[in-house]
């Protein structure tokens, strides 16, 4: 049984797969089925096609810091220190809220090449959160 | 003509509760008396009250409205999307609907009691988190601390800061420019409490590198209210009317409400980019034909980036803009004359909506000098307010 704090995300039938994918150690996206636009976040329909068929597409896991932040207060929810809040603009072109983690605070900069890696949740899931790529 | 085929509309009435940081009054209570002090304020009887609009996240309901306020037989409801970059969908849907010949005389509310029951700026996380209005996409920010709306707003704002070299100190300015506004109007919260930019820059902070406390909107209870009509049947009541000339919304692709990521640069609002050419297409006006804009702020970069999405500046170029007194009321377009959310308080966009009327009727607490049209947006919506 884990001991994580971090909230759990909320899995709907659009988005569960994602989260499922999370606790294999896999980053995904939705690609169509019919004409493989990626999409993040995840949408029942492409709205390109049309299509309802969807795919899950597996990403590098690499990219850069499009932005960050960092909430000091009121302090998050699960997180014993404020954590850094990234939009990370991954390598095949779609962006994702994550956090950025084992970087000094003053080595935080928009532009910075990261990795993925996964972080455990309350409840016994996982999230994508980035490093600093080796 | 509102639109291309509708029928003159305007503003007819307008009212507002008392603002304050706590209120024991329900949102119904607050709401229904907003709304019959605009009313009165028009010379109308509730019972020809036709059309009620508000927004989705508003607690006080119609059946309660109609219960309370003696409204005779609705003939028009419709609640708008987008939390407060929606608000003045209200405004605008009312126009449309008494416009089209569907209703006569449409109230439009919004009533919030910040206290015991809700805090907006509190964190909210995981299962207790119930997405609507447009909201679904906050569910990607939940697990990795982004869980209040300070939070979600910043995120997107530090990209603006990076590619124009924009610090927290520049949103000062806007902080200082709304508390010296709401310090003359006695309706403000911080009435007779101006700050400084050294006090600014000496509160604590809520997002770093983005927001301090003093960039954010108050949490704070009270209503607002507006009435619209004909311009035919206004000009018969009470208040001198004040005319909408163009009213607007806009949702481009990938546009979220708040967690508003995905769109291609971060660095503008798409939505007010949208919301504007369709006031100036609408009302053939432009920037410079404005005399205030009233500016939607749950946080102050906001008010930058809707200033360059109207194209009072650049791109860009907001920071300057600001920094050189061009929003202070001797500026070139006076800005947020009642004191913003920050400063009067937040009645979450509806209060942009009294202040554009008080400004066109010439009887605001800053009153502009000569106001012919006032620019009001809340940045997926908005509205041009004309004098008659």
């Amino acid at each position: 049984m884990s001991d994580a704090t971090r909230p759990a995300p909320v899995l709907t039938p659009d988005t569960a797969f994602f989260w499922e994918a999370c606790a294999r150690g896999e980053l995904v996206a939705q690609r169509c089925g019919d004409c493989g636009d990626l999409a993040h976040p995840p949408r029942p329909m492409c709205p390109k096609c049309h299509s309802v068929r969807r795919e899950t597409a597996r990403l590098s896991g690499r990219g850069e810091v499009h932005s960050w932040i960092v909430p000091r207060h009121p302090a998050p929810i699960g997180f014993a220190e404020p954590p850094v809040v990234a939009l990370i603009q991954l390598d095949e072109g779609v962006r994702l809220v994550s956090n950025l983690v084992d970087v000094p605070l003053t080595e935080v900069r928009t532009g910075l090449r990261v990795e993925v890696t996964f972080a455990a949740t309350a409840g016994g899931r996982a999230v994508p959160v980035f490093r600093r790529a080796t | 003509m509102f639109g291309r085929t509708g029928r003159p509309v305007a503003i007819a009435g307008i009212g507002q509760t008392t603002y304050s940081r706590r209120d024991e009054r329900s949102e119904l209570q607050l709401a229904a008396e907003a709304s019959l002090a605009a009313l009165t304020d028009a010379g109308l009887d509730p019972a020809e009250v036709d059309g009620l609009i508000t927004y989705t996240l508003d607690p006080a309901d119609e059946i309660g409205m109609t219960r309370s306020l003696g409204v005779r037989d609705l003939a028009w409801t419709s609640r708008v999307p987008g939390g407060g970059a929606g608000s003045l969908a209200t405004v605008y849907q009312a126009a449309a609907a008494v416009a089209s010949g569907a209703c006569e005389t449409v109230v439009v509310w919004r009533a919030i009691n910040q206290g015991a029951a809700y805090r907006y700026g509190q964190p909210q996380a995981g299962g207790a988190f119930q997405p609507g209005g447009g909201t679904q996409s906050l569910l990607w920010c939940m697990p990795f601390g982004a869980q209040a709306p300070a939070t979600w707003a910043a995120l997107a704002i530090q990209r603006y800061m990076h590619v124009y070299g924009v610090t927290n100190r520049d949103f000062g300015r806007i902080a200082v420019l709304h508390r010296k506004h709401a310090a003359t109007n006695p309706a403000a919260i911080f009435y007779g409490k101006p700050i400084t930019l050294e006090e600014h820059q000496a509160s604590r902070w809520i997002v770093e590198p983005v927001l301090r406390l003093l960039d954010c909107c108050l949490e704070n209870a009270g209503a607002a209210a507006a009435v619209i009509t004909t311009l035919e049947r206004a000009r018969d009541l009470r208040q001198k009317p004040v005319r909408i000339v163009a009213g607007a919304q806009s949702i481009p692709p990938n546009v979220e409400v708040i967690s508003n990521y995905y769109h291609d640069d971060l660095t503008v609002m798409p939505e007010a980019i949208g919301t504007s050419k369709r006031l100036w297409a609408q009302s053939g006006l432009g920037p410079r034909d404005m005399q205030v804009a009233l500016l939607y702020d749950a946080f102050t970069p906001n008010v930058m980036k809707q200033l360059e999405a109207f194209g009072f500046c650049k791109h860009g170029e907001a920071r300057d803009f600001v920094a050189d007194g061009r929003c202070e009321l001797s500026g070139t377009i006076p800005t947020n004359t009642h004191g913003g959310h920050s400063g009067e308080g937040y009645i979450h966009g509806m209060n942009l909506v009294t202040e554009g009327v008080r400004q066109v009727r010439g009887t605001a607490a800053n009153q502009v000098k000569r106001v012919d049209n006032v620019l009001v947006s809340s940045g997926m919506a908005g509205a041009v307010f004309s004098r008659v």
